[in-house]
């Protein structure tokens, strides 16, 4: 199943035309923070005229505002840069451009991408496609929703500990986080170097396939990235799948572990071999996720000083102009996360934890390259609920967080996972359910994902 | 359980380079007590003598050619983002 299909060998005008009318049509979820349509008529005009071809070519696509594009701002949700044009693209856009796509408007997200409903934005929450009541999850939240609403067939977006895969889950669209370094993050704004990836949320698992494949690769721009090795593919044989213990206790929403169970016996149906597995240290997985992200975060974002870029606060002495533009500039969690970071690498506390939580890392790693030696795909949900309501945990940071637990694992580790669409709850909600491999797996689980579409 | 004081959040204001006001510095001073007396649980673990993990590619020292790249930017394209600049240079307040 394809949705890019459709918008193949049509007019690429009309493509441009349908997306933008339906982005104006949906305004009240505040899933875009802008639409560039003078490039994207311009792009299509080339396409039409056969000046411009590829494998997407009129394909209209929305990116997070955290990636940098030619023909509007480039804002991180934050205040910060709320009027900052890139001189330059990133290179998941180059690409995708050089195949003939075309980017409509940017999606609204968490500033700086920290945090896991959209709530943080400082343009205001995204509503959740489903229940306009009801959090878009994040921090891909507006990637996720204009997917759902069928503005285009597939959104660019960022995962760090999730922020692809839960807003995916929330939405009821598939959304892949791939193994750390097989897209480059050239030209998008960085949150914490050693798990931010780029990847994509689509209408079906084969539409993500479709444009990961372009995306991927190295670049000599970002010397993290992998050398390239997706290659999409059918799935020959039956796989030995692991069901996560700890992501199936009674802490998880009944609902979602119906569901989660669902989809597991299909996957039982269809040959695969199933069977319970336990990680013990995922129970430490969000506490080394806190310690180590906030670590990166306060080093990534110490460039916005409000001197060479962004605004800079009207202040007599040069630190001063440091201490208000970082005030203004930045909202409430991107504060917390800072000074969690300066906080944990601090002279007398690195050792206790910043250190303590690298440690720990190695044991998680281990004990997923062990269990990767019974398994070849682990399963469990994406996150412990549904979409949680407007304001329901904003007021406790730490409640926030557990909307993490699941995902978080995958990223400390480099793993690749998917979220599925799973079915909804009686309410209606949509549920996900998560795919986790071992590194370079991606094509594997896509393969999976699609099996189970069908 | 930390105990996080107004001073405490002060320094890490300083370090940070946040200038924060009174309402804020209370507001994070809590939370910044709530999230460290979660991830404290971490003390708990054993990790005596396992090696850190700070990257989880496997690449090691990739190299490239000595050469100058200038990723099709121009210098004057960097400077027009400066939010004050004068004579090709980013102009700031006085330093000290």
């Amino acid at each position: 199943m394809s949705r890019i299909a459709d918008f193949i060998g049509v007019s690429a005008r009309e493509n441009v035309e349908k997306a933008i009318a339906t982005a104006r049509e949906n305004e009240q979820f505040n899933a875009l923070l802008s639409l560039s349509e003078e490039r994207a008529f311009d792009r299509a005009a080339k396409v039409d005229a056969g000046e411009i071809t590829g494998r997407l070519a009129g394909v209209p696509f929305i990116a997070k505002d955290n990636f940098l594009t030619l023909g509007d701002t480039t804002t991180a949700a934050s205040k910060f840069l709320e009027s900052f044009k890139a001189p330059l693209q990133a290179t998941a856009i180059e690409k995708l451009e050089a195949e003939g796509a075309i980017c409509i408007g940017k999606a609204n997200l968490d500033a700086f991408a920290h945090g896991g409903s959209t709530e943080n934005s400082a343009y205001g929450p995204t509503k959740n496609a489903i229940d306009q009541e009801r959090v878009a999850g994040g921090s891909s939240g507006g990637s996720a929703v204009s997917v759902a609403l069928n503005i285009v067939p597939f959104a660019l977006g960022t995962d760090t500990g999730g922020s692809i895969r839960q807003p995916a889950s929330f939405n009821g669209v598939v959304g892949i986080k791939p193994t750390y370094g097989t897209v480059s993050r050239y030209g998008v704004v960085a949150m914490a170097s050693s798990t931010d990836t780029i990847g994509v949320l689509a209408a079906t698992a084969e539409d993500a396939e479709i444009v990961l494949d372009i995306l991927s690769g190295r670049d000599s721009k970002d010397m993290t990235t992998l050398p390239d090795f997706f290659e999409p593919k059918g799935l020959s044989e039956p796989r030995r799948i692991g069901v996560i213990k700890e992501f199936m206790t009674e802490d998880v929403d009944p609902e979602v572990r119906a569901r989660t169970s669902e989809y597991i016996e299909t996957m039982k149906a269809k040959g695969h071999t199933i069977e319970e597995v336990s990680l013990p240290m995922l129970k430490y997985a969000l506490a080394i996720y806190y310690i180590v992200v906030p670590a990166e975060i306060s080093s990534n974002l110490g460039r916005y000083d409000g001197i060479r870029y962004g605004a800079r606060a009207e202040a007599e002495t040069l630190g001063e102009v440091y201490g208000l533009s970082r005030d203004h500039g930045f909202v409430p969690e991107n504060k917390r996360r800072i000074m969690i970071g300066s906080y944990v690498l601090s002279s007398g506390f690195f050792d206790a934890y910043y250190l303590k939580a690298q440690k720990a890392r190695t044991l998680l790693i281990n004990e997923f390259n062990k269990v990767f030696e019974s398994f070849d795909v682990l399963v469990g949900p994406v996150a412990p609920t549904p979409a949680f309501k407007l304001g329901e945990n904003t007021e406790d940071p730490v409640k926030m967080y557990l909307a993490d637990i699941m995902t978080v694992p995958a990223s400390l580790a480099g793993l690749p996972a998917v979220s599925v669409p799973a079915g909804k709850t009686e309410a209606g909600l949509p549920v996900g359910v998560q795919l986790i491999g071992p590194r370079r797996s991606d094509a594997t689980l896509l393969a999976l994902a699609r099996q189970g579409e069908v | 359980m930390t105990d996080i004081s107004t001073e405490d959040v002060h320094h890490l204001a300083q370090l940070s380079s946040l200038q924060l006001d009174d309402a804020e510095t209370e507001a994070l001073r809590v939370d910044l007590e709530n999230i460290l007396g979660y991830i404290e649980q971490l003390s708990e673990l054993d990790t005596e003598g396992v090696e850190p993990t700070y990257q989880v590619t496997d690449l090691q020292n990739v190299w490239r050619e000595d050469t100058v790249d200038d990723y099709g930017i121009s210098r004057d394209s960097l400077l027009e983002l400066a939010p004050d600049s004068v004579a090709h240079q980013i102009k700031v307040p006085k330093v000290l």
